[in-house]
């Protein structure tokens, strides 16, 4: 950690230095448009940087903080203010055709600094490049594609982030490619890489939650089933209709060998997921959906709180009303949207009953947002929430008001 | 001029919105529709306790890595008991290797309490043959600080081991040894070194510490002070949960409030009323006790309406499973109490899994299934009217 804040440090006053020495003018910013039409594979390029004169590296980032006031059924906690995180991407062009990318996460809630991407792009052709590092496993659209200004909602879909492992990212190598033709692209990619461990089906969470293997660091330097994860996907974006995308991600996940010894069987887990995003045109109305489908191989002797099998996924709806200049900003947006989400956590019927397991939520967010720039949003979402328990019992009713920021930097 | 008019209209939408924030929500639904809750009057120090024991009760999950069997029933308090209420066929226990007063004779296989799930990697206890078996729903859990309450004298007031009332219906306490950890109560009324217990189907638990214990241990597979031996073992091992968290859950299920009757002034809720007891179901689901002295305020020294006796009945062969503990007969079980009867199905799934193992889907089903000592009451059920059936069961829903 102590390593991590003194690099930081160093490449902050390195820039601050280059800075001061030098005239602003040369501070180049791309102002990249988040919105503009691209796959999802290229969403972690596809940021706003900003290079500062003969720096070899470009610097980024974007931050999210909310105010928010739920209740479930009755029971407020009040307002809460949450400076959910803070993101600097650091990319710098090495060589002709070569790149390295880095997203570094701070979080204070969770009292984390995590690097979520560190990678080593090596272009051989526009069809098959290298990519080596800390890479994030391409499953679904929205791990690769989170970035808070990019999304009208203060909260991550649901699924994604406790279904899914949102910002899913492992030590890993892999090769992607695009190909364009006219209005149409399509882009592939295909890692291995480090993986999950016996936690999916082993936390306090009380399901299987695949995001409580984002809490053992030690899969960068040894994987629980010494087996590689294997996550591939492929896309296709016809410009006038929209990008699909169908991922997969699997493989072996439980520690079932110590020291060569076998200690237990070997538990595979899949992940299938689908996405799309389309924008309609004349009314521009904007639509992403992603949806999933996990199997986790669960020891039949094991407890039926575990659930084998998962799904969810989201519908975001988003509509921009007025573009125009407003208080100064030219082209400002206000947008109406509206989120639906559904999560399974636990597919199946119980051995005892044959009654359907419930474990799942519904939820609902309309919202509005103000954009001045592209790259900031300013949004409030009202969220309406139902989430029954694994019997199925009458469910919890949550509402909540949020607001929040968000802004690339 | 217009730009000021916006901001204007901005910052009143937001303190608009902010005041009445908290009226956006859900309603929170009324107490007599919920079970869990903390009794009323607690002190801001016992509220801190409840609280810690709430957590510990519904949200402490374990894991492997925290204790988790490795050989275990369920992986929380709150997995067998949602919203305090009843449990569901999914968490419903077995108990096996006992057929007589004598004590079980399979507990050096694992007995009495099964063990049906593993951690992965490991395989789940099997009932050992030739064992005789019987399964337990999990109870609810409000109310119980005020059943702990009752004196041993009141309990044994309503005893009839002899049937001297010639009423059909005799009535008897389970006596027990006591655990080491276990203080006997300032009322307790010793028989031969053993105490009259009172918690679990077969009254087998003396109190809430002893049930919480045995819980945590044969349950959930985690150690304490109070009973270090690993179930998977059988070895002492290390406690894995704190001696203040198993005190703080005692503390928790001590100051649950009691379910609120709904209904009351309902005539056909009323005529129920008249009904059980006209059959003679009062005589063993007693409708008041009282408690004795507390610390809790809201506990101490007053009456309150479970309907139980706390005593072991003869239920009858359809009831007997060939198993039982402490001094009970396999045919013998405790009245359960019926306070929050009407609010079981939502904890059950939406729907009722009555009678000690939930085979009974209907209250009308649990009536029918009553034999042994209540077969009188069983069959004065079976010739009421329709109407008269609904005004009993519509009472025995609205507890």
């Amino acid at each position: 950690m102590k390593k991590l804040i003194t690099t930081l440090t160093v490449i902050l006053i390195t820039c601050y230095i280059a800075e001061a020495q030098i005239d602003p003018k040369l501070l180049k910013k791309s102002t990249s448009d988040t919105a503009k039409k691209s796959l999802n594979m290229d969403a972690v390029y596809e940021r706003p940087f900003i290079a500062v004169g003969k720096l070899p590296v470009a610097l980024g980032g974007y931050m999210e903080a909310n105010w928010q006031h739920s209740g479930t059924d009755g029971v407020s906690e009040g307002h809460q203010f949450q400076f959910r995180r803070m993101t600097l991407f650091v990319a710098s062009t090495i060589g002709k055709r070569i790149k390295f990318l880095s997203e570094i996460e701070f979080e204070p809630a969770e009292k984390e600094i995590a690097i979520e991407f560190a990678a080593l792009d090596l272009e051989l052709h526009p069809l098959l490049n290298l990519r080596g590092g800390m890479i994030m496993n391409p499953i679904g659209a929205f791990n690769q594609n989170h970035d808070g200004p990019k999304w009208e909602f203060t909260d991550r879909p649901i699924a994604m982030t406790q279904m899914l492992p949102a910002t899913w990212s492992n030590a890993g190598f892999g090769i992607y490619g695009k190909h364009y033709n006219t209005n149409w692209m399509f882009g592939y990619e295909l890692y291995a890489s480090s993986g999950f461990d016996n936690s999916i089906i082993a936390n306090r969470e009380n399901k299987t939650f695949l995001p409580a293997a984002k809490e053992n660091s030690e899969r960068f330097e040894e994987m629980a089933s010494g087996e590689p994860l294997l996550t591939g996907k492929i896309a296709v974006r016809h410009n006038k209709i929209g990008e699909i995308g169908l991922s997969y991600m699997g493989g072996i996940y439980n520690k079932w060998q110590d020291d060569g010894i076998v200690i237990d069987d070997k538990r595979r887990l899949d992940v299938f997921a689908i996405d799309f995003n389309t924008t309609l045109p004349k009314l521009n109305t904007f639509i992403t959906a992603e949806w999933a489908w996990i199997n986790v191989g669960v020891p039949a002797t094991y407890s039926q709180q575990f659930g084998n099998k998962q799904q969810g996924g989201f519908a975001d709806i988003v509509q921009p009303i007025l573009k125009r200049n407003m208080l100064g900003w030219q082209n400002a947006v206000i947008n109406l949207a509206c989120r639906f989400e559904y999560v399974d956590w636990n597919v199946g019927k119980f051995k005892e009953t044959d009654e359907n397991i419930g474990d799942e939520l519904w939820s609902i967010m309309p919202g509005i947002s103000f954009r001045p720039r592209p790259q900031t949003v300013i949004r409030a979402n009202y969220r309406i929430q139902s989430q029954r328990d694994l019997l199925s019992n009458p469910p919890s009713r949550t509402a909540a008001i949020q607001f929040g920021v968000s802004t690339y930097f | 001029m217009k730009k000021a008019l916006l901001i204007v209209l901005f910052l009143l939408g937001f303190v608009v919105v902010i005041q009445s924030c908290s009226k956006l929500g859900p309603a929170a639904p009324k107490d007599e529709d919920l079970l869990d809750g903390p009794v009323e009057g607690l002190t801001n120090e016992q509220s801190r306790r409840f609280l810690a024991g709430d957590v510990a009760f519904n949200d402490e999950v374990f894991t492997p890595e925290t204790g988790l069997g490795t050989v275990f029933v369920a992986t929380s308090c709150g997995s067998c008991h949602a919203g305090d209420g009843k449990g569901h066929p999914f968490t419903t226990l077995t108990r096996f290797g006992q057929i007589d007063e004598t004590g079980n004779k399979f507990l050096h296989q694992g007995g009495p309490q099964l063990q049906n799930r593993a951690i992965p990697g490991y395989m789940p206890e099997q009932i050992p043959f030739g064992a005789t078996f019987s399964k337990f729903t999990p109870p609810a859990n409000t109310g119980l600080g005020f059943l702990e309450l009752v004196s041993d004298a009141d309990i044994l007031a309503m005893a009839d081991p002899n049937d001297n009332d010639n009423d059909g219906i005799s009535g008897i306490p389970n006596y027990g040894n006591l655990p080491d950890y276990v203080v006997p109560f300032a009322h307790a009324i010793e028989k031969t070194g053993k105490y009259i217990h009172r918690f679990g189907k077969k009254a087998a638990a003396y109190s809430l510490l002893h049930q919480t214990v045995n819980a945590y241990n044969q349950d959930i597979g985690i150690t304490s002070s109070y009973d270090p031996v690993d179930v998977y073992t059988r070895l002492a091992i290390d406690p894995e949960i704190s001696t203040q968290t198993v005190n703080d859950v005692v503390f928790y299920l001590q100051a649950l409030k009691a379910p609120i009757q709904r209904q009351q002034n309902d005539p056909e809720v009323q005529n129920g009323r008249m009904i059980f007891d006209r059959i003679n179901c009062s005589t063993c689901h007693k409708p008041t006790l009282k408690t004795g002295a507390s610390s809790i305020t809201a506990l101490s020294n007053v009456t309150f309406q479970p309907y139980t006796d706390l005593l072991l009945h003869d239920m009858g062969p359809g009831l007997d499973d060939g198993y039982t503990e402490g001094t009970a007969k396999t045919f013998e079980w405790r009245t359960p109490a019926l306070w929050g009867l009407g609010l079981s199905t939502n904890s059950q799934g939406g729907q009722y899994h009555l009678m000690h193992d939930g085979r009974a889907k209907s209250i009308e089903e649990a009536i029918q299934l009553h034999g042994g000592e209540s077969t009188g009451s069983r069959n004065k059920f079976i010739q009421l009217s329709t109407l008269e059936k609904n005004a009993l069961i519509k009472f025995l829903k609205s507890l």
